[in-house]
């Protein structure tokens, strides 16, 4: 494994990063906010995202993708969280996307895929429950046999992407207890199945995100992804990649809010003199620095290990998102105590970096269950 | 890529055929390593021969060119042969100052006569050499050294004091700093000189540390006649020469903490905690706490070894390397020093034995080696002084 960036990674990070510059400054995210708009994202944007050929980078050129790795992606990604980009990688591409792609029936891949790699259809995966914290097995959403097909019931929260999508995917058990790994499946839904009721929800980063009611929605048996009961395992390959994925996008968001601060450290003038000059706050710049540099090469080792599946990626990916976890966070909060009152405004676009660390903090498990995971798959 | 590979056989082939087989899976630690020198004691003959048999190849000095006693490899091939030595359970044939500090700075700001005296002798183990930087009244502010160097005829006469010298009683030859200009910016009156430790007026006092053991002195310099011939680089040029030194010294103080990071010797912190702690009925640690900090500190440790592997990949790829070492530095003591509390929290009550009755070797050298790692953050420049550099070199923050 090499930690360093090929040139072709190079080049598509260069062309990133320039598209990023001129078509998504986080003023975007802070209208879409203002707007109220109930999509959450840019439709064109995805569009254009599309036609780059970002979006079907992890999909085979068999359904229209590019057939590229995560170490790709995540340059991708990377540029994209510089200015908190919201739109629907992780719902379409990361997370239900790949949910067909490594899980899927030919048909699903035909039926879905190529119209996710054009940006033209939007996906959900509904996993999270009101108690299930980060853990993938505690499942209540239940799936009970009927007239050939399946009939679910549950609810589900912080569904991303649910009000634009054209169909979710969702967990359900179709048998085992809570906390088993027996009986998990996941079931391909269309947005309009009826019982299917989404509500809006708002959190602090204002990424689309719903709940949804699951009141007797009636799906055939061809609706399962992967085989029934043994979906478990597929979920966990799923939230792994979108895990690394996350991570890449932290990296770039940590790395934009750092470079601000310390941007800032040089100008602001107090005592007559730039506030950088101050040993106290060079000491603490310089410790954000060393932990966005550790979280950088635990997330490129992580998206590596993904493409060519080594032994531990299971724990390279903790490893990523604990670090990015906590970095992120120190780099946010180290943000707004060093920008002073002004950082606390919401003109200022610090703010926003603040509230999406959070958000992307207690997606897919904070620092501390990444760590307990990495006791227990080291048998400890 | 075949080339390597040959390599690889032909040096392992050589290992196997030279390397004397009681020297097969000692211990590689600094108190334990061979550092050559004429007051060296050899603890087993076979260290000698060996040491003999990689220098005769320039294996001591993998990488030095072959005229001053190196192998003339390529850093793949170095690396290769690190790689066949552990793969083999065998020790470096020779550690030390010599080949950390001193010659690379020699082979960058040597002339052609010193490199021919000194980097021969540090390749076949004859001299062994420490460092002269620190004084009394110049620590963190190490250019406010105050050891004077006097031009009499062709001889500098050194009057001063040293402190923190590393192992100055075992050393054979010093590098050191000293003022050759009084009246100037206190950066520029500084020179780099190179003397004999045998030279008369040098007396060397080890210093006793919290640990009970001794690697440090105060070197003491009274009237020392030092040849001209001696200064490394200009006159009065010498800062130059001591900060790239202190770049290599943290990169070996980074290797070195880092490497060793991983854990409770071989066992791991998770093996480790196994002969201490409950285990619950599905065989974990039960102490839920105590599982977190050793998963911490594992988790760290991994990524700070990617962060070097990244370093190197990205200087293999010709990208230029940056204020890399000084970042190493601190997170590699302080790692280092994180993984000893982690132990003693382990070991609890069995890690207070300072000797005797009651706790066993491993557990008094853990106990010792805590002690003497809350060194690992203040020599070779501060934590505090790292992140000055950071702030300034990195982050471009303003004086």
């Amino acid at each position: 494994m090499q930690l360093v960036l090929t040139e072709d990674q190079e080049l598509l990070a260069k062309t990133a990063a320039d598209w990023v510059r001129e078509h998504s400054p986080v003023s975007r995210v802070r209208q879409l906010r203002d707007a109220n708009d109930p999509l959450g994202f840019s439709r064109a944007h995805w569009k254009q995202m599309a036609e780059l050929g970002w979006v079907g980078i992890p999909f085979d050129e068999a359904h229209g993708g590019a057939g590229m790795g995560f170490a790709d992606l995540a340059v991708v990604l990377e540029a994209l969280g510089r200015t908190l980009a919201p739109e629907p990688f992780f719902s379409t591409v990361l997370l239900a996307g790949q949910a067909i792609a490594q899980g899927g029936s030919d048909a699903h891949k035909q039926a879905w895929l190529p119209g996710v790699c054009a940006g033209e259809k939007i996906l959900a995966l509904a996993y999270q429950e009101p108690h299930s914290r980060y853990d993938l097995l505690r499942v209540a959403t239940q799936a009970r046999p009927e007239g050939g097909g399946f009939r679910l019931d549950g609810q589900k929260i912080q569904v991303l992407d649910a009000a634009a999508a054209d169909a979710l995917v969702v967990v359900a058990r179709t048998g085992g207890g809570e906390h088993e790994e027996e009986g998990i499946t996941l079931f391909l839904v269309p947005k309009d199945a009826p019982g299917l009721a989404v509500t809006p929800q708002t959190r602090i980063d204002h990424r689309a995100a719903a709940l949804v009611r699951i009141d007797g929605v009636h799906v055939d048996a061809g609706a399962a992804i992967g085989g029934v009961g043994e979906g478990a395992p597929l979920l966990a390959q799923v939230v792994d990649r979108a895990t690394a994925g996350l991570c890449a996008e932290m990296l770039g968001s940590m790395s934009q809010v750092f470079e601000d601060t310390v941007a800032y450290l040089k100008t602001r003038q107090q005592f007559g003199v730039p506030i950088g000059s101050f040993q106290a706050l060079k000491h603490r710049a310089a410790k954000v620095y060393m932990e966005i540099e550790l979280a950088r090469s635990a997330v490129m080792a992580a998206v590596r290990a993904l493409d060519e599946n080594a032994a531990d990626v299971a724990k390279l990916v903790s490893l990523a998102k604990a670090r990015c976890s906590d970095a992120f966070v120190l780099a946010a909060n180290e943000a707004v105590q060093m920008f002073g009152g002004v950082g606390m405004t919401d003109e200022y676009d610090v703010g926003f970096y603040i509230k999406r660390s959070r958000v992307a903090e207690m997606t897919f498990g904070d620092a501390a269950w990444h760590r307990e995971r990495w006791a227990r798959l080291g048998g400890y | 890529m075949a080339e390597i590979d040959a390599f690889r056989d032909e040096i392992a082939r050589w290992i196997a055929a030279n390397a004397p087989k009681s020297l097969v899976g000692a211990p590689t630690a600094e108190l334990e390593g061979v550092w050559g020198g004429r007051k060296a004691k050899w603890s087993n003959p076979d260290q000698k021969r060996w040491l003999d048999a990689c220098a005769e190849r320039g294996l001591t000095a993998p990488e030095w060119p072959r005229a001053y006693g190196g192998g003339g490899l390529t850093r793949e091939e170095a690396k290769a042969f690190r790689q066949e030595l552990a793969k083999a359970k065998l020790p470096p044939p020779l550690i030390g100052f010599g080949l950390t500090m001193i010659g690379p700075t020699l082979l960058m700001f040597g002339n052609e006569e010193q490199k021919r005296e000194h980097l021969p002798k540090i390749c076949r183990g004859e001299i062994r050499w420490c460092q002269g930087y620190s004084e009394p009244g110049a620590g963190s502010d190490l250019a406010g050294l105050q050891t004077r160097a006097v031009l009499d005829g062709d001889h500098y006469v050194l009057n001063g004091q040293k402190i923190w010298t590393s192992y100055a009683d075992l050393a054979d030859w010093q590098f050191c700093l000293v003022r050759t200009d009084p009246n100037a910016k206190k950066q520029e009156g500084i020179t780099f000189l190179l003397f004999d430790m045998d030279t008369p007026g040098v007396s060397v006092k080890p210093i006793r540390l919290i640990s009970g053991s001794s690697p440090f002195c105060e070197t003491f310099l009274t009237d020392v006649r030092v040849p001209v011939k001696n200064v490394v680089g200009k006159v009065n040029g010498g800062w130059t020469v001591a900060k790239a030194l202190l770049a290599h010294e943290r990169t070996m103080i980074a290797d070195a903490f880092g490497g060793a990071a991983g854990g409770g010797k071989s066992k791991g912190l998770s093996g480790f905690a196994r002969d201490y702690l409950e285990l619950d009925e599905a065989g974990r640690l039960a102490d839920a706490s105590l599982r977190h900090r050793i998963a911490q500190t594992e988790m760290d440790t991994r990524a700070f070894l990617l962060t070097t592997q990244r370093a190197r990949d990205a200087a293999k790829a010709g990208h230029a390397p940056g204020s890399e070492s000084s970042m190493f530095k601190v997170y590699g003591t302080e790692l280092n020093q994180r993984r000893l509390e982690v132990m003693l929290a382990i070991a609890g009550p069995q890690a207070l034995g300072w000797e005797g009755a009651g706790f066993d070797d491993a557990e008094l050298a853990m106990t010792r080696d805590w002690l003497r790692s809350r060194a690992n953050t203040i020599e070779g420049g501060t934590s505090e002084i790292q992140l000055n550099i950071i702030a300034k070199r990195v982050l471009g923050l303003p004086d």
